[in-house]
């Protein structure tokens, strides 16, 4: 008998862990979901709270006419059964009641329709932007480019950690992590209190950005572009996952958003911005001739082409830079010069938003085409020297 | 004889049934031309599907049990969920109707067979192909296809050949439905007996002509859209492919201009059904026999107006939008119509609940339950919360399993006797009953609660939070799938072997209809001469 009992204890001891491991020890994700969550998020943006406060609305509604009907059903069948004697009556027809219950629902489904409706209204007005951000949807990853707006010329690729990807394949087998296939390497950071619209599109297939708590959902289709919009009211992370089918990795495209305070962005955004010019090209570095006349021709072109034409004579007012003295003068700082300042009253504009690479190369570049063939080479270190 | 695996012992008594020489053995069944043959070779057949589709629903559920893959990988998963979707729409729930509407409308109108009873054997034979490479696909190079039953493009464009087998198959089973749904029209409209006006007509017979003009409208649609996706993978037509000029979204209009008359065509029947046994079993007439043929018929209209609601996600313009919410609203209606007349039907009689009964009762509830859904769904604001989460899937199984599917057992149990002249055993029905609507509750309301937290539908894997609602929903879609199981094993299997209690003329008290003036099981032949029906055509006089 004790050993039964002893038994039975270590069997429901059992029973008790494998429940609470059931449970996977896994806590509620802020801006993510939540463990056995059971309604709509309350949400960080004015659209997600009124989302959420239709999805009461109508669970109300739905509940007192469901209790209502289903009411009536279940006090007959209850009642009107053979079993308890009750004798079937006869009616079968009424057109009043008939009226009646069309007309009452129709009334109904109009009360429930005006709320709905200034929602949607309120969803689609994407006018008047602070910041607009481009998300693009890969197989399968997602790329932000910020087109207008604070932060204007940044863009990146977002795509799910690697490690959680891994663990997935393995199984899963006794981790338990709080933002499990929502951990991104880049997150889209925005600020707060500002309205951001998010223009979609897609490179491959549809899929769709969407972001529960901020309240939007948008297909992101290839070839097309759609917006919508959220102005998040507190700052902290919030996720989102792609929900258009899009292959054999669609359950593996999270979406992180990242909201800060507005000071906060500012410092986001320079950070950025130092970090993407530093990347861009390394301006100590030291070219040989050939390849940074190689660099020059593409900057010729993207560039200087317009006005100086291919074969760099030019036409009408526009100076000619085949044979030209400043082009072939042996002090370089002087084509520097003019490249960093422009010349005649912006007829020849100033180019110092170009990298000194890139200027250092369509300075060599036009030093030895041509007839111009004066074995200069211009460094990126004359032109940052030339800057100051 | 009718449903019965061996004719022989009970045609003794009605020999002269059998003055055609109905054929034996093979022949009977692939050159059936009899209405009662080929309606029990589209159950069967549909059944067979309904099985196939439930083992792939099942791996699914089994990937779903844990976070991690365990079971699939993820391009398997794809492809189990796309098939479930074919497999489920096109080879369980609108062949079982059909095979539905082929046993009961000529029994229910009084006429001797289908109008075109060759074309009748082509339309069924021509499912075997078109399922056979369906299901083969998983074999084929790179798998089955993998973009979703709803095959959307520009996905389709990277499927391997499996796709191409998708769509043909999908061309043949339309042409299939089309067929089906032309020899229906043609029946009813031709072949009732006399007396029977169109609105004497059994509701039944009601839903299944309205629906017929639905596929007939709808299903050259799908065959478009899919013969679009075709010219595109293969002819370098770019008519949903942004790469050269296309337009992916076009592609979801024409889909769901087919699609959500679909959905219709997948419940009026059960309407239909539903309608006969309520009023069987409540021991009184239907209320409101002529609001619920216009119901039905508003109903069918307005499916054609709302099939953006299934889009509102790919961006439409704000008028757009609040259109078709208006549309769809709109649509709750006449099917709260529906529902008030059942109740209505039900109040003050004098109820009884045999299997039929209880399965019908289980219809109203559980599918108004899914009707609150769509309601809710019909909300753009809140679709954009809900839009392709579990949420959308805990909708559709809520219309569509315990709508369509609770019908069709309704009408089984309903007309089991008369098709296999034996009772089916009442404890067995109702086991199956509430095994059913347990386990069909248990997987699928833990779902709503995972789409209103953002789990996002045909995810292979998932965020852990989710977990345990995944588990409940496997462990009762498990306990969903072997009730089928069982049914089939322990109440289909001996009813079409004849056992059981023999079944009277009429096995229920209260039901009216032509198909309770023939005996049970119902002869071969049935109506050869028109028969001649009482004031409201419902019974045989003189």
């Amino acid at each position: 008998m004790n050993k039964l009992n002893r038994m039975l204890a270590s069997s429901l001891l059992m029973l008790g862990t494998w429940l609470s491991t059931a449970a996977w020890a896994v806590n509620d994700l802020p801006g993510g979901p939540g463990v056995r969550q059971l309604n709509l998020p309350v949400g960080a943006t004015k659209i997600a709270e009124e989302q959420a406060w239709l999805h009461w609305f109508m669970l109300i509604i739905c509940t007192v006419i469901f209790i209502a009907v289903f009411g009536v059903m279940f006090y007959s069948i209850l009642k009107h059964r053979k079993s308890l004697g009750y004798k079937p009556a006869t009616f079968h027809e009424s057109v009043k009641v008939e009226i009646a219950w069309t007309v009452v629902p129709f009334i109904i489904v109009i009360l429930m329709a005006l709320p709905a409706t200034k929602v949607v209204v309120a969803q689609k007005d994407t006018s008047n932007a602070d910041l607009t951000i481009k998300a693009t949807g890969y197989q399968w990853k997602w790329g932000y480019d910020y087109i207008k707006g604070e932060g204007e010329g940044l863009g990146f690729i977002s795509t799910l950690d690697n490690e959680q990807r891994e663990i997935s394949n393995s199984g899963a087998k006794g981790v338990s992590i709080d933002n499990y296939l929502l951990k991104v390497d880049n997150p889209l950071v925005v600020p707060v209190n500002k309205k951001v619209r998010i223009i979609t599109t897609a490179n491959d297939v549809i899929h769709a950005f969407a972001v529960p708590q901020l309240g939007v959902k948008q297909d992101a289709i290839p070839g097309f572009v759609r917006d919508t919009w959220f102005r998040a009211e507190r700052t902290g992370d919030f996720y989102g996952q792609c929900q258009e089918l899009c292959g054999k990795e669609h359950a593996y495209m999270p979406i992180h958003v990242k909201v800060l305070s507005a000071e906060d962005y500012s410092a986001w955004v320079a950070g950025e911005q130092k970090k993407l010019a530093a990347k861009q090209d390394d301006p100590s570095k030291v070219w040989t001739l050939d390849d940074i006349v190689k660099r020059g021709e593409k900057v010729y072109a993207a560039n200087c082409v317009a006005c100086h034409q291919t074969s760099g004579k030019a036409a009408g007012p526009i100076k000619a830079l085949d044979g030209a003295a400043v082009v072939l003068d042996a002090d370089k700082n002087k084509q520097i010069y003019v490249l960093l300042n422009g010349q005649g009253n912006g007829a020849m504009p100033a180019w110092k938003q170009l990298s000194d690479t890139d200027l250092a190369a369509v300075i060599s570049y036009t030093k030895n085409n041509w007839s111009n063939k004066t074995g200069q080479l211009v460094q990126p270190a004359d032109v940052k020297a030339a800057r100051k | 004889m009718s449903a019965v695996l061996d004719p022989h012992g009970h045609v003794a008594g009605h020999g002269h049934d059998d003055h055609h020489g109905a054929p034996h053995g093979w022949r009977r069944w692939v050159f059936a031309t009899n209405h009662k043959d080929i309606g029990t070779l589209y159950l069967l057949f549909a059944f067979a599907m309904l099985m196939v589709g439930g083992v792939l629903a099942l791996l699914i559920r089994a990937e779903l049990f844990q976070p991690g893959l365990q079971v699939v990988n993820p391009e398997l998963f794809n492809q189990l969920t796309t098939m479930h979707g074919l497999i489920m729409v096109f080879g369980a729930i609108m062949p079982a109707f059909v095979g539905f509407a082929n046993w009961m409308i000529p029994l229910q109108i009084g006429a001797s067979d289908m109008a075109f009873a060759r074309m009748n054997n082509f339309s069924f034979w021509l499912m075997i192909p078109a399922a056979t490479m369906l299901a083969g696909s998983f074999f084929m190079p790179g798998g089955a296809p993998a973009a979703g039953w709803t095959l959307y493009a520009p996905l389709t464009l990277q499927m391997g050949p499996s796709m191409d087998a998708g769509i043909f198959a999908l061309h043949i089973l339309g042409a299939s439905s089309i067929m089906g749904s032309i020899n229906i029209i043609v029946t009813i409209l031709n072949m009732r007996a006399p007396g029977m006006t169109l609105m004497k007509m059994p509701m039944f017979v009601w839903t299944w002509l309205i629906t017929a003009y639905l596929l007939i409208a709808v299903m050259p649609v799908l065959a478009g859209a899919i013969t679009m996706t075709l010219t595109d993978r293969h002819f370098g037509t770019t008519f949903f492919n942004p790469a050269g000029g296309g337009d992916p979204v076009m592609y979801q209009h024409i889909f769901w201009f087919f699609g959500h008359p679909e959905v219709y065509i997948m419940i009026l029947p059960a309407f239909g059904i539903v309608s006969h046994i309520v009023p069987a079993f409540a021991r009184k007439k239907l209320f409101g026999y002529a609001s619920m043929v216009y119901a039905t018929a508003s109903i069918a209209i307005l499916s054609f107006i709302v099939w953006a609601h299934h889009m509102y996600a790919t961006g439409m313009p704000v008028t757009g939008q609040l259109f078709f919410m208006y549309a769809t609203m709109l649509i709750s209606v006449p099917t709260g119509v529906k529902v008030f007349n059942w109740i209505a039907t039900m109040w003050r009689g004098s109820m009884t609940f045999e299997t039929p009964m209880l399965f019908a009762v289980g219809f109203i509830f559980v599918f108004t339950m899914g009707g609150f859904t769509g309601l809710i769904c019909s909300m753009a604001p809140i679709d954009t919360q809900i839009q392709d989460t579990y949420y959308i899937v805990a909708h559709f199984h809520y219309v569509l399993v315990a709508g369509s599917l609770f019908a069709m057992f309704a009408g089984f149990y309903y007309w089991a006797p008369k098709w296999t002249g034996v009772m089916v055993n009442e404890t067995r029905g109702k086991l199956h009953f509430w095994w059913t609507l347990i386990s069909f509750n248990v997987t699928f309301f833990p779902m709503h609660f995972l789409g209103l937290a953002g789990m996002p539908r045909r995810y292979a894997d998932y965020p852990m939070q989710f977990t345990d609602f995944n588990q409940i929903a496997s462990i009762g879609a498990f306990a969903f799938g072997f009730a089928q199981v069982y049914f089939f094993l322990f109440i289909v299997l001996p009813a079409m072997q004849g056992k059981g209690e023999k079944a009277p003329q009429r096995p229920w008290e209260a039901a009216e209809g032509l198909e309770w003036e023939v005996p049970s099981p119902a002869p071969f032949h049935t109506f050869e001469n028109p028969p001649k029906l009482n004031a409201d055509a419902t019974r045989i006089v003189a």
